[in-house]
């Protein structure tokens, strides 16, 4: 005689160690909360608050980033978001190339691309200079006179 | 989901298991197929790639703050013109969305009532956004076409 399963038995474990998916899922949904609030926050002083759009330029990225807490936040929304981000191509790739070359070609092309951009845009935040030397004063932040 | 499966493998050996039809296949009934549940899958996966491509982008515009400030205000010019002020409202609205729907698949996966409510939960997530984008809409065009 066969015997069925109860419903919702847990199927044998098989592998052994972390479960790296679960824990993709668990970061899919932890650093989506963190983002909605630092990107709201993000748009908002960016987007809406003072001149909007047409107030961004070198001076006024020179003003954030001169400042400890935008570089944490800057730092923060990179991180989180670019992983985020990755992560949820790879779902897609995982879900949608099925020629085993192509997807493992997409997956590294994503990995690699991932890890360059972090450590380009954080030494950026790191490394920046407000005030360049030889820059035109017209384009500087307005403290860079006083230096 | 039909539940005949009660007491499977567990109680009385007199009655015979008795395991559900296979469904019948067509889209209807239970499935979730055409309806809320899928348009916010769909919806979700369409403006997280959008949302990516352009971090892609924006991680390098930024990172010409290190080139020098006359590299990056031609650049970041660009963003100021009225067709990517357009870009910027699709940009935003599709972030908007992304944000909102994430809260709505963390209520489905952590609260305990969040499956029942999904659908509620996804037209909750509509009108939030059209809220939203109600309050940006005009302050960006102001912004981008008013000078």
């Amino acid at each position: 005689m066969t015997t069925i399963d109860a419903p919702r038995t847990s199927a044998a474990r098989t592998r052994r160690g972390v479960n790296l998916e679960k824990w993709g899922w668990m970061y899919m949904r932890a650093s989506g909360v963190v983002l909605v609030v630092l990107i709201f926050g993000h748009l908002f002083v960016n987007l809406v608050a003072g001149e909007g759009v047409k107030q961004i330029d070198f001076a006024f990225v020179a003003g954030k980033l001169s400042d400890p807490f935008w570089q944490v936040y800057d730092t923060l929304l990179l991180w989180l978001a670019l992983i985020h981000g990755a992560n949820g191509m790879r779902t897609l790739v995982n879900d949608y190339v099925t020629k085993p070359r192509v997807r493992s070609a997409l997956l590294f092309a994503l990995g690699a691309s991932t890890v360059v951009l972090l450590i380009l845009g954080t030494l950026v935040i790191y490394t920046f200079d407000p005030c360049p030397v030889g820059a035109d004063p017209e384009l500087v932040a307005s403290f860079c006179s006083s230096l | 989901m039909p539940a005949k499966v009660a007491g499977a493998g567990a109680s009385s050996s007199s009655a015979p298991l008795s395991v559900p039809a296979p469904r019948p296949p067509v889209i209807a009934g239970t499935l979730y197929r055409g309806r809320e549940g899928m348009w916010s899958w769909v919806l979700h996966r369409i403006t997280g790639v959008a949302i990516y491509f352009f971090l892609l982008v924006h991680i390098l515009d930024t990172a010409l703050v290190r080139v020098s400030p006359e590299a990056y205000n031609i650049v970041i010019g660009a963003y100021k013109t009225p067709i990517m002020g357009l870009g910027e409202l699709a940009l935003v609205g599709a972030i908007l969305f992304h944000a909102l729907n994430g809260l709505r698949i963390i209520l489905v996966d952590f609260w305990s009532v969040g499956t029942r409510h999904q659908r509620a939960l996804f037209w909750t997530v509509l009108g939030v956004w059209a809220a939203m984008m109600i309050a940006f809409t005009p302050r960006h065009l102001i912004a981008v076409f008013g000078g």
